[in-house]
């Protein structure tokens, strides 16, 4: 069966490495088929410039099914590009239209510097998840996993918090760059379980401070984060996270 | 004669992990800091070794080609993990979870190894809620299970289907939290390129800097591999992109004997493949068996129609469908483990039953209607609706209305270097956990196993045996690799590759052979092969070697980020580790599992093992790139389990 196929000219940030000045370069692909993921489409393009023996874009990627958040594209102005509730990897070219003019940019996050092309350093996350991103437990030692009853509703709660990917688009989103739905989502995770509770205000302490003194902005609940993640997490865990902030002041 | 030394331990099946532990060295708190401990992967496995050992008091270095080791692909895994709680009362115990695991494995697995996997499994449940793991739950706040292929008990434990997701966060978050305090010492961004060996022991890895280029050494009084499966060798699957076999295959090039190779494993439920530039394929859980049925068109003028277009698999009535898993397996039906599953998928597609739009034809349904039916879609939706979503955003069809598309694809690599009771392999040092090593699966894992097994070798397996190595190592000073000769000729070795590889210029990409070598692989190495079939195959490799190595093209430069480069040096492993499946797949005259020889069936077209001659695990000694490797058999004696042909038609 012939598939539908488009044409398309694609508005590339291309940059040799964290210390040069970067530009858009423009490039037009010809025959994509819509079936294809738009990082097959990005595969096809640099296929062609190999064969031209031009570098081809960096950008990173891995899983391509949604869940390793190492993709991390800006598309025609959105975080992973125009539909909802998808990472970069799972958008498709049946969205764009035959003679569509795409752009394609890196997160621009003064905290995630870029890298090269497309690809950008989320260093600043992990350093976040080290100030207090767990629960202080070591193997071995603990209770039977059904000592501890825990309500289906908090549970549920829990995995829709933990459900994020850690892709940074909420803060690419963010007009003040922050970070507080990629850390409230943590803090709230284990806020809302037994296990978790126990030093839940030190963590969200230990966490709001590192994510301060990496330069990620504050919070002025727009909600456009909770719009762009891909994973649909939502505004209220950052109220939870505000809470258990607020308790830690006062318990300070 | 046989260089293989199992060590599994004397005593009673049930009581060997014990008296192991009773009796094996440890080190003393004030000399585990004196020891450095080199952990290369950050999955399940490699994550929970590295914080394990780390809280344990070791000083380790931990090393991904992710930008964050909570991106290694056990992140994907849906569906669940397998533990013998036997909360639900069903039944299920320690030995029947070893002994579903040993039969679902076809007979090919280490009973001991096997054994002590299903005896740590419920103290990964244990653990995991204590990070944190937000694990499905009943109303009565007690955890939830479902059922998995090849079991007759519900004992998958599951975090919606992003089991693995959480599974590896919560490992993360153990491994977080040891770098935070400085025990970890972590390297993101960079690729392990060779393994050091010092006087016969494994003493270090030397890595290349994905970002800067930069070819650096690491000492450490023992390595860990922890680097998954090689799944990716056959260039479209389910594995992550940069999923690859390098590591496995250096240690391999460097003494390590390479276990049963030929034994992958090819999921039955897979989104089939689309066109030419396709560059992987999704996986649909195996949860999804539970509720969905697996079917396709009785007549034949009914698959045609479909496959033209002119007919939606809704027109045909329930008597035109052939439900052939629950016709061929009434015991088992559709939860028949993946290898069966996928050759049954075969057998119709081959006989002119599949439904897929395209020259192959190959792709058959699986149908939730009748489960909708049954339970209302809001219980569907609540099982199954993050899966749901993702095959609607690939395909661009609704599951809930029309059934979903599935084919077969590789997954899985059971297969993976050979190590003993203490997962260390044949170069005394150099340790082996995960996917990456052979012992837990034989010829075939079970769905939620994984999981299971990685957890079990990371969090409870491996910082125990490894203290009984490195109990001996506690009077050797850590060293620096820049005044060994071992290290600097490494260093050495892997630049000498590197441009090897750059100045080849010729005028094609890494990714035309990896593409080339997957589609021999597919067509003689993969679902069913035979012998004509894996000669040519062996032939065929050989020269796609050569040319890549003449006709190979990289641009750009070594110091700076070069995706082309470091798919060019997996891409070259690829080309040696695919053709040692072949031989592997050539030497055994049987079929087991995953390892189907159409020389080896039975009339009713199922698996034919030969047990006088092959029950053994078949471990593969490099003798030099242009020699044969050599077979060395670890023989397979089953004390506890009475060895039977496989039945999944009655209970």
């Amino acid at each position: 069966m012939a598939h539908k196929t488009i044409n398309i000219k694609l508005k590339v940030w291309r940059q040799k490495d964290a210390k040069s000045k970067g530009a858009f370069e423009t490039y037009e692909l010809k025959n994509i088929s819509v079936d294809s993921s738009f990082l097959e489409m990005l595969d096809v393009l640099n296929e062609k410039l190999v064969s031209e023996n031009k570098e081809p874009i960096a950008y990173d990627h891995d899983c391509r099914e949604g869940i390793c958040g190492m993709c991390s594209l800006f598309i025609n102005g959105r975080a992973h590009g125009p539909d909802d509730l998808i990472t970069t990897c799972q958008l498709h070219m049946r969205k764009f239209s035959d003679g569509e003019t795409i752009v394609i940019e890196p997160w621009r996050v003064g905290s995630f510097p870029v890298i090269k092309d497309l690809m950008v350093d989320r260093t600043a996350y992990e350093k976040i998840m080290q100030a207090g991103g767990f629960v202080s437990v070591s193997t071995g030692g603990v209770p039977d996993a059904n000592a501890i009853p825990i309500p289906k509703e908090d549970a549920d709660e829990a995995m829709d918090a933990a459900a994020c990917i850690g892709c940074g688009a909420c803060v690419a989103t963010c007009k003040n760059s922050s970070a507080m739905l990629f850390v409230a989502a943590k803090v709230s995770q284990l806020a809302l379980l037994p296990q978790g509770k126990v030093e839940a205000s030190r963590r969200a302490k230990n966490m709001i401070a590192k994510m301060d003194e990496l330069g990620f902005g504050n919070c002025s609940n727009t909600g456009a984060c909770e719009m762009e993640c891909p994973k649909g997490i939502s505004l209220a865990h950052i109220a939870r996270l505000n809470r258990e902030f607020l308790t830690a002041n006062i318990k300070s | 004669m046989t260089k293989l030394d199992s060590k599994v331990p004397k005593g009673k099946l049930k009581d060997k992990w014990s008296n192991y532990k009773a009796h094996q060295n440890l080190v003393n708190p004030a000399n585990k800091r004196k020891i450095d401990v080199i952990v290369v992967g950050t999955g399940l496995a490699g994550g929970a070794a590295a914080a394990s050992l780390a809280e344990m008091g070791f000083k380790v270095k931990a090393f991904c080609y992710q930008d964050s080791p909570r991106r290694a692909h056990s992140i994907a895994a849906q569906g669940g993990i397998n533990a013998a709680k036997n909360y639900p009362n069903d039944g299920d115990t320690i030995y029947r979870l070893f002994y579903d695991t040993i039969k679902g494995g076809d007979y090919r697995s280490r009973e001991a190894n096997v054994y002590r996997l299903a005896e740590v499994s419920n103290a990964i449940i244990d653990q995991a809620v204590a990070q944190g793991v937000p694990f499905a739950r009943e109303y009565s706040g007690y955890l939830d299970n479902r059922s998995f292929g090849g079991a007759l008990v519900s004992r998958t434990f599951y975090a919606r289907g992003q089991t693995g997701q959480q599974l590896l966060l919560g490992a993360y978050s153990a491994l977080s939290r040891q770098i935070g305090l400085g025990n970890v010492e972590m390297h993101n961004r960079t690729e392990l390129m060779d393994i050091v060996i010092v006087d016969g022991k494994a003493r270090g890895i030397v890595t290349r800097n994905l970002i800067t280029g930069e070819i650096k050494s690491h000492f450490g009084h023992a390595v860990v591999l922890a680097t998954g499966g090689y799944g990716n060798v056959f260039y479209l699957s389910t594995n992550a992109m940069g999923s690859n076999g390098s590591a496995v295959w250096k240690a391999y090039k460097r003494g390590a004997f390479f276990a049963n190779p030929a034994f992958v494993q090819i999921h039955p439920t897979c989104i089939p493949r689309h066109g030419e530039f396709q560059s992987k394929l999704t996986l649909m859980s195996e949860s999804l068996r539970n509720d969905g049925r697996i079917w396709v068109p009785k007549k034949k003028e009914d698959a045609e129609a479909i496959r033209a277009g002119k007919m939606r698999p809704e027109d045909i009535p329930d008597e035109d469908r052939d439900f052939y898993l629950e016709r061929r397996y009434p015991a088992f039906g559709n939860l028949v483990p993946r290898d069966v599953a996928s050759r049954a998928a075969k057998e119709r597609t081959d006989n002119g039953f599949g439904i897929e739009k395209n020259e192959s034809g190959e792709g058959v349904y699986l149908d939730f209607k009748y489960a909708i039916e049954r339970l209302g879609k809001d219980v569907i939706e609540a099982r199954y609706g993050n899966l749901f979503q993702m095959y609607e955003k690939i395909t661009d069809e609704n599951p809930y209305e029309t059934p979903m598309r599935i084919y077969p694809t590789i997954h899985y690599t059971m297969g993976g270097l050979w190590v003993d009771y203490e997962l260390q392999s044949t170069i005394p040092g150099l340790f082996v956990t995960g996917e990456a090593n052979f012992s837990d699966h034989g010829a075939n894992r079970l769905g939620a196993s994984a999981l299971m097994q990685g957890l079990a070798d990371g969090y409870f397996v491996l910082p125990y045996t490894i203290q009984n190595y490195l109990a001996y190592e506690i009077t050797n000073p850590r060293k620096n690799p820049a005044e060994l000769e071992e290290f600097k000729k490494a260093e050495e070795g892997v630049k000498s590759q590197i441009n090897r590889l750059m100045s080849v210029k010729g005028n094609k990409s890494a990714d035309y052979y990896h593409r080339e070598l997957g589609k021999i692989l597919w067509d003689k190495v993969g679902m069913a092969r035979n012998e004509k079939g894996l000669k040519e195959a062996i032939e065929e490799i050989k020269a796609l070697r050569k040319e890549f190595w003449e006709n190979l093209h990289i641009p750009g430069n070594t110091n700076t980020v070069n995706p082309e480069l470091e798919k060019a040096n997996r891409v070259a492993d690829f080309l040696e580790l695919g053709e040692l499946m072949a031989y592997d797949a050539l030497s055994r005259n049987e079929s087991c599992g995953g390892h189907f020889r159409e020389e080896y069936a039975t009339e009713e077209g199922e698996a034919m093992r030969r047990d006088d001659e092959y029950m053994y695990v078949a471990a593969w000694e490099y003798k030099g790139d242009d020699k044969e490797p050599e077979l060395h058999k670890e023989p397979l004696e089953y004390e506890e389990i009475e060895v039977k042909t496989r039945n999944y038609k009655t209970a």
